[in-house]
């Protein structure tokens, strides 16, 4: 007896069975095993997207760190220009300054003499003048007297004659 | 594989449901206190189909859920509730319970010659109704579950599930990566909805099967009707689906030429076709029904004990309370197994059916 199959529970399990098979086999276990597959393509692919962000980021990094060396080693390299440029200029216009100054000073300095030629040339003249006018006066005073005259010219003669010998 | 021992350790949860059993074996002692105890007839009257569903025995007044009788007899469709039968001492209509070696217990009515015949019967039995209870739960399961993934694909955030989805999840991929993918292969999204239905309609009815009051209790999985079917889901899947490849190692197998032209091989090969299944009818049939045979057999101790004294009846009751406890853990463990190996075996011949020309691989 328990062997025998029943035919109203076959009737009604075939039924049942049937329903609840299309059921899930059309909403639910479908829908649970694509969603899941669905989620680990989705962790696998954000994983992936993670993984390659990362390397980006380790690179992009590193460019920034090889930026900023070289723009270190420029930024020491201008330092460098601009210092001996500096250099250069200043010595350049000192050195010009020295030259300017070196001809001016030669143009004062002749002057200068010119002026001071000039001066001992007038004053020279004047010294000339002055002496010849008091030699004038001089003469005058002492020669006033007939007696001095021929003193003078006596002495004078001595004087040429010793002069002479 | 490592995560499924550990659905079963929390499946022992169900283990209150056994502590129940002695509740169950009171009630029969009311049934039986006049006649003489018969274990036998306990266990059949619980093991087999019913046209009523059975709650319990108070003062000699049964109390049982009248089921609706559906039969199509000589003069037509008839339906009336079990209830009927009982007001009439075992028959309405023209119909009643047949008292032969042949159809006991069954719906008869007779024939012009006299003749006990059977009608052709749709009644909703204990099985049937039991059937359609576990059905709605595994659908109610299984869509709750499905609508969960069916609303976050609308919002378009896809996150873990947590709680009973999460656990529903771990069993559902559980058995499609570890039984369902390895056993058939490439082809496996085919047969996956089929094989998953398989594994949670054994299990919910295996499950639902070991707890005794009400709702649950009948023997569903332990009737041969029901595995019948379910095998015949498989040989259907199997056969239809198999490959030409299939078909020729049937009939024309790889061996000496002898062994094929008396057509020794391929008749062995042919009969396995069919036992195949055969033996997935009957594993999951004599399991379960074993199991409840154990079950009720262990609580009928502290009747078939009642007689012979009060010292050795309290110390069997003691053992049989015991022993049941035991058995409704075993129980347990022997539902998810039994769900899991009639899927694993299905997936298996299904697989075996999916080959192509061994060119490359052997």
């Amino acid at each position: 007896m328990l062997l025998s199959p029943d035919f109203g529970l076959l009737f009604w399990m075939m039924l049942s069975f049937s329903i609840v098979f299309f059921i899930l086999a059309k909403f639910g276990f479908p829908v649970i095993t694509k969603s899941v597959a669905e989620r680990a393509s989705y962790i696998h692919d954000s994983l992936e997207a993670a993984k390659k962000a990362n390397e980006k980021v380790v690179s992009i990094k590193q460019e920034c760190d090889e930026l900023v060396a070289s723009a270190r080693a420029e930024q020491v390299k201008i330092l460098r220009e601009a210092a001996d440029t500096r250099d250069r200029i200043i010595s350049e216009a000192r050195n010009q300054a020295k030259t300017e100054g070196m001809k001016e000073l030669q143009v004062f300095k002749q002057q200068l003499q010119s002026e001071k030629e000039q001066a001992m040339r007038d004053l020279r003249l004047q010294m000339a003048e002055l002496s010849v006018g008091v030699a004038e006066k001089i003469l005058r005073s002492s020669l006033g007297s007939e007696k001095a005259q021929l003193d003078l010219i006596g002495r004078l003669v001595d004087e040429a004659l010793v002069s002479k010998s | 594989m490592k995560d499924f021992s550990r659905i079963i350790v929390l499946l022992f949860c169900f283990v209150a449901a056994s502590a129940l059993h002695p509740a169950f074996a009171a009630e029969e002692q009311g049934k039986h206190e006049s006649a003489a105890f018969s274990a036998k007839d306990v266990i059949m009257e619980h093991v087999t189909d019913a046209y009523e569903w059975h709650i319990t025995t108070i003062n000699g007044k049964h109390i049982s859920i009248p089921l609706p009788v559906i039969v199509v007899g000589q003069n037509g469709l008839n339906v009336f509730f079990s209830s009927k039968l009982e007001e009439g001492h075992g028959s309405y209509n023209g119909f009643y319970l047949s008292e032969s070696e042949k159809y006991k217990g069954k719906l008869v009515e007779k024939n012009a010659s006299g003749e006990e015949i059977r009608p052709w019967d749709f009644s909703i039995t204990k099985n049937v109704f039991s059937l359609l209870i576990n059905s709605g739960i595994l659908l109610a399961i299984i869509l709750g579950v499905a609508s969960f993934y069916k609303k976050q694909k609308k919002t378009g955030e896809l996150k873990a599930p947590r709680g009973f989805i999460g656990f529903m999840e771990m069993i559902v991929m559980n058995i499609e990566n570890e039984v369902i993918k390895p056993c058939i292969g490439k082809n496996y999204a085919k047969f996956s909805p089929y094989l998953l239905t398989a594994f949670f309609f054994i299990l919910i009815n295996n499950l639902m099967g070991l707890i005794p009051i009400f709702p649950g209790g009948a023997n569903v999985t332990g009737n041969i009707a029901i595995t019948l079917i379910l095998s015949l889901f498989t040989f259907f899947y199997v056969n239809i689906f198999g490959t030409k490849e299939y078909w020729r190692e049937i009939f024309w197998p790889d061996v000496p030429i002898w062994l094929k032209v008396p057509p020794f091989m391929p008749i062995i090969e042919f009969v396995g076709v069919f036992t195949k299944p055969f033996a997935l009818m009957i594993r999951l049939f004599a399991n379960i029904l074993a199991g409840h045979s154990i079950a009720i057999s262990i609580v009928c101790l502290v009747f078939i004990t009642a007689s012979q004294g009060p010292a050795l009846n309290s110390s069997m009751t003691v053992v049989s309370v015991l022993l049941s406890v035991f058995m409704g853990l075993v129980e347990v463990l022997v539902s998810c197994i039994q769900a899991y190996v009639f899927t694993l075996l299905s997936a298996v011949f299904i697989g075996l059916a999916q080959v192509e020309p061994h060119t490359v691989k052997r």
